[in-house]
């Protein structure tokens, strides 16, 4: 059978799952740990506690205000300790509440039975408050606060929910081990999704590369209503949603607007994960799956980590040191994720992963001329032309940049990873994208 | 054959006739008036086309000028390079009284050398700093200071940079720096300032842009300014041009009277001077340190 995928662009770079078999175990909790106050897209979260206030698990520590922001609840219980800046992924610092950790004390309303719990008697209005209440992002990577996507706009309507199970990025198994130790649970959050969004038809897509989580998520099917598995053929970066929906409905999302235009909502799969927990258990999201792996670490894991624990309890709680030869961290995965400088960050709702590269992994190629010889071109899943873009932002050319539609860039970085020439399309693109994306805001505000 | 030529003749000169009225009545009808001021002007003016004025070049800014001076008032234009010559010069063509704004020079606010603020990390991708300060915060792990990558020195169009390959720094040549601002707007991180010449070439100001908390900009640079105050307790009562925001301190170029006595009281040497400071004495030093220690015991 001839599996499905999207039609433009795309790379296939070496998958190297290496923790695909390391089931989900939970990280020991640390003395201290620090919440940034900004983890998802859009404005950050303001505190509602003060220093010395003592919290529990689920404990809210932080309201968003704004229509874009989520919630930010306690992930430890004990003292506030302070307000600080953190440095994050970015490599910028950011506000963070600091909390020392005294016990492991939950907010009596949340229940941590592991039952399973079917029914859900909500309205699809009150599940979209839940969602806002328990601070819910998207946790594929760009941490979208889950809530706004499902207040649609008068006038539109969804017909499919689209749930991304592709994990496309190589090296993260977070969303892989989720589906196989957590199916039944997904696929209830899956439910309550398409009640809320109003929906009758879920497609859940999962590349092929993972037999083990089709087989498993489509046996648990039986029992649900209106929702299909769907098998891709491997291509990265099927996990970006205009990809993903043109791979599974084969429609397409005109320039610069959102799923929702062609009738889709989409979500990832650990995001129905954490909203069977938040409707059915009344859980905030205060703990995430999170990857740690890389080809010269001894044992690799999926730990399952509170928000706010340094990137570092891993390795300690794995035992082993960092390896000498690591020269390069990256938060997220090899393709999209941030490069970091230390380990010190914090775990955020939306860190997927944790790769550690030696130098012969992660040397950069010395950047040579441009050939013209369109590789970039044939790869890109947006239609652009990467090496054009590249040369318009290195000369300060914005208005062109924005007329060759560089704000459509995804930022996959099949471009770079592609260029015989080995250059770093994407970083140029980026100070672009940038830049053209501000221009625009000043424009705007004229 | 006689007749060939009369015939030429005639025709060419009917239609030389013909064309010059045309070129008398064009000439007549869509006649412009150009102001000759903006040629005196524009010859005044050094013809470097650099828009340090803000104008699309010299003639540009002639033409500027001589608006502005037809409204009364052209305190508000200056050409950076030319100085204060050419716009004394130029406000005398204009029958204005010479202009008296001091002319400025640009001051790297960031002393973040290699020594200094030692590289945590190794940047690998484009020589840019517009590029690398999208991407991070800065090898030494300072999201204020330079990343040293020379952005202002493509910028400069008067050779006036150059990047000091023993600190990694930008090195401003005051002889060639002629103030038109090009590294201010290009650099990502405004670290440069154009500040005033000052009085026999005297200035003085806090080399440093950083605005975290002291104790955490001293953990990436050892010449930060950790925003203790003693440099504002420092100058004298009547003058009060040092003032503190944000964890970092300004020193305003009205006020200061580049006396130097703020220089060697920085504990961590964030300030700078173009001239040999004063030695301070002993006592004063003594109390000024005394004062700030009890305000820091207060404050902690």
């Amino acid at each position: 059978m001839k599996l499905k995928t999207f039609s433009m662009g795309g790379v296939h770079p070496p998958e190297n799952k290496l923790s695909a078999r390391e089931p989900i175990q939970a990280l020991p909790l640390p003395k201290e740990v620090a919440i940034p106050l900004s983890q998802h897209l859009g404005a950050p979260a303001k505190v509602v506690v003060n220093k010395g206030d003592a919290v529990k698990v689920g404990t809210l520590i932080a309201k968003g205000e704004s229509f874009i922001s989520a919630n930010i609840h306690s992930s430890v219980s004990g003292t506030v300790q302070k307000m600080d800046e953190v440095m994050d992924a970015s490599g910028y610092k950011k506000m963070a509440v600091i909390i020392s950790v005294e016990g492991d004390v939950w907010e009596e309303s949340i229940d941590r039975s592991p039952d399973l719990k079917r029914e859900c008697k909500l309205e699809p209005q009150q599940i979209v408050e839940k969602m806002k209440e328990m601070g819910i992002v998207g946790l594929g990577g760009a941490t979208f606060p889950t809530h706004v996507k499902y207040m649609m706009p008068p006038g539109k309507t969804a017909d499919t929910l689209v749930i991304n199970a592709v994990e496309c990025e190589p090296f993260l198994t977070a969303d892989h081990r989720l589906m196989l130790e957590r199916t039944q649970e997904i696929l209830v959050g899956v439910e309550i999704m398409m009640k809320a969004a109003k929906v009758d038809r879920a497609l859940i897509g999962i590349e092929a590369n993972k037999p083990d989580a089709i087989e498993v998520m489509s046996r648990a099917l039986t029992d649900f209503q209106g929702i299909e598995v769907i098998p891709l053929k491997v291509q990265y970066p099927q996990g970006a949603e205009k990809q993903l929906i043109k791979a599974l409905l084969n429609r397409e999302i005109p320039s610069g607007k959102l799923p929702l235009d062609v009738g889709c909502v989409v979500n990832n799969v650990g995001t129905a994960f954490a909203i069977y927990e938040a409707v059915q258990k009344n859980k905030p999201l205060i703990e995430r799956v999170v990857t740690l792996t890389g080809k010269n670490l001894a044992k690799t894991a999926n730990f399952l980590a509170r928000t706010g624990v340094m990137a570092n309890t891993m390795l300690t709680a794995l035992g082993i040191d960092m390896p000498a030869d690591t020269a390069k961290l990256i938060s997220g995965g090899p393709m999209m994720g941030k490069a970091i400088s230390s380990l010190t960050i914090p775990v955020t709702k939306g860190t997927s992963g944790i790769i550690l590269m030696d130098a012969k992994e992660a040397r950069r190629h010395k950047a040579q001329s441009c050939i013209r010889c369109g590789r970039c071109i044939t790869v890109c899943p947006m239609g652009l032309s990467p090496y054009f873009l590249k040369i318009l932002a290195d000369k300060d050319q914005f208005e062109v940049c924005e007329s060759e539609r560089i704000t459509d860039c995804i930022e996959c970085g099949s471009c770079a990873y592609t260029c015989l020439a080995t250059l770093p399309l994407l970083d140029h693109i980026r100070y672009g994208k940038t830049t053209v994306m501000r221009l625009a805001r000043e424009r705007s505000q004229k | 054959m006689s007749s060939v030529i009369i015939y030429s003749v005639v025709t060419m000169s009917v239609i030389a006739a013909f064309a010059a009225m045309i070129l008398f009545f064009v000439a007549k009808k869509f006649r412009v008036d150009e102001d000759p001021r903006i040629d005196e002007v524009a010859a005044l003016l050094p013809g470097a086309n650099c828009g340090g004025c803000g104008y699309p070049g010299c003639r540009g800014m002639a033409e500027a000028l001589v608006a502005a001076a037809d409204q009364g008032d052209i305190s508000s234009l200056l050409c950076p390079p030319g100085g204060l010559d050419t716009m004394s010069a130029i406000a005398g063509v204009l029958g204005f009284a010479a202009v008296t704004q001091e002319s400025t020079i640009a001051v790297l606010r960031c002393q973040g050398s290699c020594e200094h603020a030692p590289s945590k990390l190794t940047y690998q991708g484009p020589q840019k700093c517009a590029v690398a300060h999208v991407v991070f915060a800065g090898e030494n792990g300072c999201a204020y200071g330079c990343l040293g990558l020379g952005d202002c020195v493509s910028a400069c169009k008067f050779d006036a940079l150059s990047i000091d390959e023993k600190t990694g720094l930008p090195v401003v040549d005051p002889e060639k720096c002629v103030s038109c601002g090009a590294c201010v707007k290009a650099c990502p991180r405004h670290i440069f300032e154009m500040r005033p010449k000052g009085r026999k070439d005297r200035r003085v100001w806090i080399s440093c842009m950083n605005k975290e908390r002291g104790a955490v900009a001293k953990k990436n640079c050892a010449v930060a300014c950790i925003a203790c105050g003693k440099c504002a307790k420092t100058c004298p009562e009547k003058i009060q041009a040092i003032t503190i925001e944000n964890n970092l301190a300004y020193i305003d170029t009205k006020k200061c009277i580049a006396c130097g006595m703020c220089v060697p009281v920085c504990p961590t040497g964030a300030i700078l001077a173009t001239f040999e400071p004063p030695k301070p004495k002993a006592k004063e030093v003594a109390a000024v340190q005394a004062e700030t220690a009890d305000n820091a015991a207060v404050k902690g």
